[in-house]
């Protein structure tokens, strides 16, 4: 698994690299769509009403859902009226975030997930490991094994077979499924539509071939107006596999028109907050609702591409994911993912948008210790360490002890410190300090 | 052209000799040191915990400390970068917030202090070894200190400076991250040390002594041959200081 990630990681970096030095107008895109959702983010208000209008002037359908709660009862009540056995499903991470599958599948309807990635990990019964490429942590091997135990079919190990026995099995799903769901990776205010980017045209067959489609998109992910979008989908293929353009950009611009016998009948838009306007709300942390989930910072991340998604234990992981899951999920639950990170800020060199991620990690560090949600040791040795720091007299005192109980130890060993034992050793403690070697140096300087 | 200089914890009691040699090639320099005592730290090891309002006293107290000097120079991108960048983070008593802003102009990285203030990049000194170099995160990052260090190495006569892979990737030290993440942090520094034995260079270079604290630990458990050395230490080396 790890070798997976690693390698996945670093190539998708390379490619993204590579891809990124070709465009010389790299920064002049990217401050411009900063400054985009700069300003979306300050009138987001506005920005929702004037889609939700325009929306259903193109005669799609809008819900407001405030929570995770509301949202699945939504679709589950679309579900119900369109009378879905099955449903396919593009990728989208809102409907994780939501838990919608779970949910369908308790009432009676069949979720299917189309993205290939997407589909190896529900197989599996496994959460998506990486922003875009859920199952990246995976082998060929793996997958070959998965086909042969759940799809019954012979055990191949090659790539191009493994992709023909899920699109036989996928393209079955596709004709007969009353509802497609899909996520959205840009709300267009001005026009009242709805962009979908893809590679395996999953997205296209799950929006065009049911009856009724269903679009859950955050509240954030709105851009003013179609202008803007080919900015963004300059920038998001090339920072998430470095692609120069997605194979396939979908605007949803409402259901069917005039008996062309192409596209649903019902187009459903459910606009999510589940904590985002409490985000947006902070004026520091509002940044991080500026992401279009692209995984660049994945990709360049040193400690994701050692643990995987999984071990950050939400459906939003690495960077983004560490400052995403406290502000979602609560200091309590979320109190350890934003330590999951050494604040290198690889993530914030390579993000499009520029998202100060370690700004961010350091501030809800703070907000882990205001709730009281840190270790108690920690709290406790840090007042301490703290108090003596803020007094010169005090600090040399205590921090004169470790230099003369490391003279216990054998040999010239240091002190076995948490993390490090059996690994590799901290530096030694100096028998006098600088403080003193300075004072030394100076009166040799000034004697001879 | 006088400067006070900032001494990090672990330089206090971990690596007094980077000290000793950043106020030598200082000196070298033509900078008039001055050593303000009762320093302690500036903080970052519970602030990057998550530690606002217990760090106030001690970040209070260095804003005191360097009040008036006309430069305060640190042997280290992190401590500097705590200071310039991050205490703007913290609720400081309204009359120190000005004098934060002043200070802030006012204190440097060793390597910046040189290249960019007292604009010199060679002192004429000669290290005969092949070497590369550790870009420390906060440095190259918060700071923008890259060219700087390079400058100062390539400055020295008959050094043989390679460039190692990931020169900029993190060494995983991270300050507490080591101890929390031990396993991963040794994962990181793992990837660091291959890198600088690809280089082939006999000695790697930083300008931060946790990163290199981090690095050395792991060169020597696993007997590599490389060696660490703070920039101060080369450039004193080069100098015979």
């Amino acid at each position: 698994m790890r070798e997976a990630v690693s390698n996945a990681a670093v190539t998708s970096k390379a490619s993204r690299d590579e891809q990124a030095a070709r465009i010389p107008y790299w920064d002049l895109v990217r401050r411009k769509v900063r400054s985009v959702k700069t300003d979306v983010l300050e009138h987001l208000d506005e920005y929702l009403v004037e889609f939700e209008a325009n929306c259903q002037a193109n005669g799609i359908k809008v819900h407001w859902a405030r929570d995770a709660a509301s949202a699945r009862e939504i679709v589950g009540g679309i579900a119900r009226d369109c009378g879905a056995k099955t449903v396919v499903k593009s990728k989208s991470l809102t409907t994780e975030e939501i838990g919608l599958n779970d949910y369908l599948a308790a009432n009676g309807v069949d979720p299917v997930e189309t993205d290939l990635g997407e589909y190896i990990v529900q197989l599996l019964g496994q959460i998506p490991s990486h922003l875009v490429a859920p199952a990246l942590h995976l082998s060929r091997r793996d997958i070959g094994r998965l086909f042969a135990d759940k799809l019954g079919e012979a055990y191949t190990e090659d790539p191009g077979e493994l992709t023909e026995i899920a699109r036989v099995h996928l393209r079955e799903k596709f004709l007969t499924a009353e509802m497609g769901i899909s996520g959205a990776n840009f709300g267009i205010a001005g026009s009242g539509c709805i962009c979908v980017v893809e590679n395996e045209c999953n997205a296209r067959l799950t929006i065009s071939l049911p009856k009724v489609h269903v679009a859950v998109m955050g509240i954030e992910k709105l851009i003013p107006d179609i202008a803007a979008l080919p900015y963004f989908l300059k920038l998001l293929p090339v920072s998430a596999t470095g692609q120069r353009a997605s194979s396939y950009v979908n605007i949803i611009g409402g259901p069917g028109r005039d008996g062309a016998g192409e596209g649903p009948e019902e187009v459903h838009v459910v606009l999510l907050d589940n904590g985002r306007s409490k985000i947006l709300a902070d004026a520091q942390l509002r940044e991080t609702l500026m992401c279009m989930r692209c995984g660049a910072c994945l990709n360049t991340c040193p400690v994701y591409r050692e643990i995987g998604g999984h071990a950050y234990g939400w459906v939003y992981m690495g960077p983004i994911g560490s400052a995403l899951i406290p502000q979602y999920l609560g200091e309590k639950e979320g109190c350890c993912a934003p330590s999951l990170s050494s604040l290198c800020g690889a993530c914030r060199e390579i993000c499009p948008l520029e998202i100060n991620i370690p700004r961010h990690l350091l501030k809800l560090r703070n907000k882990v210790v205001l709730a009281k949600q840190s270790g108690l040791f920690e709290r406790i040795g840090i007042k301490l360490w703290a108090f003596a720091a803020a007094r010169p007299r005090l600090y040399r005192f205590v921090t004169w002890f470790p230099g003369k109980l490391q003279m216990l130890l054998p040999g010239k060993r240091a002190f076995p410190a948490p993390g490090y034992m059996g690994r590799r050793a901290i530096g030694r403690f100096d028998s006098k300090g600088f403080a003193r070697r300075f004072r030394a140096m100076e009166r040799n300087k000034n004697d001879g | 052209m006088k400067a006070a200089i900032f001494i990090p914890c672990l330089t206090e009691h971990m690596y007094p000799g980077s000290g000793l040699s950043m106020v030598k090639v200082l000196r070298r320099a033509g900078v008039e040191v001055e050593y303000v005592d009762d320093q302690t730290c500036c903080g970052q090891p519970a602030f990057n915990a998550g530690y606002r309002r217990e760090i106030i006293p001690i970040a209070e107290r260095l804003i005191r400390l360097f009040r008036g000097k006309e430069y305060v120079i640190a042997p280290s991108g992190s401590c500097t970068a705590m200071v310039r960048v991050f205490y703007k983070e913290l609720d400081l008593d309204g009359a120190l917030k000005d004098d934060l802003d002043e200070l802030c102009s006012r204190i440097f990285e060793f390597c910046e202090f040189m290249v960019d203030v007292a604009k010199v990049d060679s002192l004429g000194g000669r290290f005969p070894h092949k070497v590369t170099y550790h870009d420390s995160c906060h440095l190259s990052r918060e700071l923008g200190v890259v060219a700087q260090p390079r400058k100062l190495i390539s400055g020295i006569a008959d050094i043989d400076f390679v460039e190692m892979n990931d020169s900029d990737a993190c060494c995983g030290f991270g300050g507490m991250f080591s101890a929390k993440f031990g396993a991963l942090s040794t994962e990181m520094v793992a990837r660091k040390c291959a890198n600088i034995l690809d280089s082939g260079a006999e000695y790697v270079i930083g300008a931060d002594a946790g990163c290199l604290m981090n690095i050395g630990g792991y060169l020597r458990k696993n007997k590599m041959t490389p060696q660490t050395m703070h920039i101060t230490d080369l450039l004193a080396a080069s100098l015979d200081l």
